[in-house]
């Protein structure tokens, strides 16, 4: 029985959304598709495809089997409506916001997201006359205030990185249809498996595959997913998506394609034209990590609790901004938006500041000192003396990565070694 | 079928397996237009797909000639897809209930974005079947698997091959 009317659980869902049997040959495991071109039936099939009159594959920068397996399964998990898939989380930022900003467009934004999409935000999309505000996400009445004519979404990562931030969804929910604009959510840090933004009303989500999704740190991938509840022309906002497109033949993407018109519009533009595409091959290993997001999500934060919680009470250690615990400022929001757990990345500072921090990440045997979050190995870095270290103190400790301060994403090892790595370790600093 | 806001896959499947044959009202010989998109796909699949537009009678669309209304057609045609507005398919709803018998309709369906209750409770208690806000190319590339090569979330669970 081939129904969709039934509904399944999420553990069912990481496995079998969107990864069935092949069709062609009954392959089990998704098959990779490492092709960059799709032969033609015939001269008005290639015209068909091209002019997105039936769906098909032509050419991999914008659809390939593989690729698609994984967009339906993120799309199913996060209860979307549809998904692109693309080469990493920042560009799956670009192809969100170029599909629907213009020049001289506005965005709200957290404060709270992650370095690199502050740069992003501030500097290249600048470049491109895509003006943002970074607000603090959850004083409404500064959001409120920040919004302006041009203003076409509101970006918040739900949980931030890395500070163990949470953001509260509904009253910018609220803000973001009294003005007809779309909410933007990053899921990249609480994955579906903690919370779905779309029900809580968001419009668009954004992932760094890379992380929790994949899992295992091998693979890099992005992934934009529509709720495809967006009233594109009663908000008269978007004319990208409710005026013809000239290089589409005067095709209206939210006419033609309904409730999945920004996913085709940010396929068959933005991928297009710009050409961020994910390969076959890193689909591949993202859609084997996918399998077993929910029993990873588990274990990461059940270790990440346990961990914080020992960190809390450890004499060398200042504070923990972990979302789990109830000393956090953001603890109520996190029982309310988070299911399961807190996620595991997050931040403690150490009294004895930036010189403890290096002596103590470079004496950890067990923390693995890089630069990515959301792996199955624990990961330790201190942002003052490698990702933030060419800003001042100050600057530092606006970025929340002030000299004190050493961001663990704690992975899936047993916890009481982790624990003991982690006082060892301490010892030292 | 009970209820407008959501119909089963089993419903829907059961409609695009039987009806071969689809009268589309609205159907532009503008090759921009969704309804044009529609019908070249149905076609491809195998349906025969009879467009019926009074501003376009005479004309031939994708091989087949328009017709200028419902009155016009050859019976058996099983399905009706409605590419006008809301508010119009009132109108055609009443004119496929009064030929329901002669036409052998069986299905009134409303394209995306097209809703009209009070039209789909009198088509019901004539005893047609009604679809509103879907497309038919959009379902069949639903349930036969190909919208999932764009990326779309079919909600489709199953650990066999997918067909229509």
């Amino acid at each position: 029985m081939n129904d969709g009317d039934r509904r399944y659980g999420m553990e069912t869902r990481a496995v079998h959304a969107g990864a069935r049997p092949d069709p062609s040959t009954g392959a089990r495991q998704t098959p990779i598709y490492q092709t960059t071109s799709f032969v033609f039936d015939d001269v008005e099939h290639a015209a068909s495809l091209f002019n997105l009159q039936t769906f098909g594959y032509f050419y991999s920068r914008l659809t390939n089997p593989t690729v698609a397996v994984l967009e339906e399964k993120i799309a199913n998990l996060e209860d979307g409506r549809a998904a692109v898939a693309c080469a990493s989380g920042h560009a799956a930022q670009f192809l969100a916001f170029f599909t629907l900003l213009e020049p001289g467009s506005h965005i709200v934004a957290s404060r709270y997201l992650y370095g690199g999409s502050v740069t992003q935000f501030t500097k290249s999309f600048a470049r491109l006359g895509w003006q943002a505000d970074l607000v603090d996400p959850n004083d409404p009445d500064i959001v409120e205030a920040a919004i302006r004519d041009e203003t076409r979404a509101i970006f918040v990562e739900v949980l931030a990185n890395p500070g163990g931030i949470v953001v509260d969804l509904e009253p910018l929910v609220a803000i973001a249809r009294h003005h007809r604009i779309p909410l933007v959510v990053d899921n990249t840090l609480a994955t579906p498996c903690l919370i779905q933004p779309i029900h809580w009303g968001a419009d668009i989500v954004i992932h760094s595959a890379t992380k929790f999704i994949g899992g295992h740190g091998t693979s890099m991938g992005g992934v934009v997913i529509e709720s495809g509840a967006f009233d594109w022309f009663a908000s008269g906002k978007f004319p990208g998506m409710t005026e013809p497109e000239e290089a589409y033949h005067g095709l209206t993407f939210a006419e033609t394609f309904g409730d999945f018109g920004f996913t085709m519009k940010a396929r068959t533009v933005a991928l297009r034209d710009f050409g961020p595409s994910l390969s076959p091959a890193n689909a591949f290993h993202l859609i084997t990590g996918c399998e077993t997001l929910p029993l990873r999500v588990q274990r990461h934060c059940d270790n990440a609790l346990e961990v914080a919680r020992h960190l809390e009470t450890h004499p060398k250690v200042a504070w923990v901004s972990y979302a789990g615990l109830e000393s956090s400022p953001w603890h109520g929001l996190a029982r309310k938006y988070l299911k399961n757990g807190f996620g595991s990345v997050f931040t403690f500072g150490l009294k004895d500041g930036f010189d403890a921090c290096t002596r103590m990440v470079e004496a950890s045997g067990l923390f693995s000192h890089l630069a990515n979050i959301g792996d199955t190995r624990s990961l330790v870095i201190h942002p003052a003396s490698t990702t933030h270290r060419q800003l001042t103190s100050e600057q530092r400790a606006t970025a929340g990565a002030a000299d004190d301060t050493i961001r663990l994403s704690i992975g899936i090892e047993t916890v009481s070694d982790l624990i003991r790595d982690l006082d060892e370790a301490l010892e030292e600093a | 079928m009970a209820g407008h806001d959501h119909y089963s896959d089993e419903a829907l499947r059961s409609i695009l397996r039987r009806c071969r044959t689809i009268a589309m009202i609205g159907a532009s010989p503008n090759w921009v237009r969704p309804s044009y998109f529609a019908m070249k796909y149905l076609q491809g699949k195998g349906y025969r797909v009879i467009p019926i537009n009074p501003g376009a009678a005479g004309h031939t669309v994708l091989g087949e000639t328009v017709l200028g209304s419902l009155d016009e057609l050859q019976a058996p045609v099983p399905m009706v897809d409605i590419f006008r507005n809301s508010q119009a398919a009132g109108g055609i709803v009443d004119e496929v209930i009064r030929l329901r018998n002669d036409k052998h309709f069986e299905v009134v369906w409303m394209q995306l974005g097209v809703r009209n209750d009070a039209a789909a409770q009198r088509a019901e208690a004539a005893g047609l079947e009604v679809v509103m806000d879907r497309c038919p190319k959009i379902e069949y590339g639903r349930l036969s698997g190909e919208l999932s090569w764009s990326g779309v979330n079919s909600g489709i669970i199953t650990a066999r091959v997918l067909r229509l």
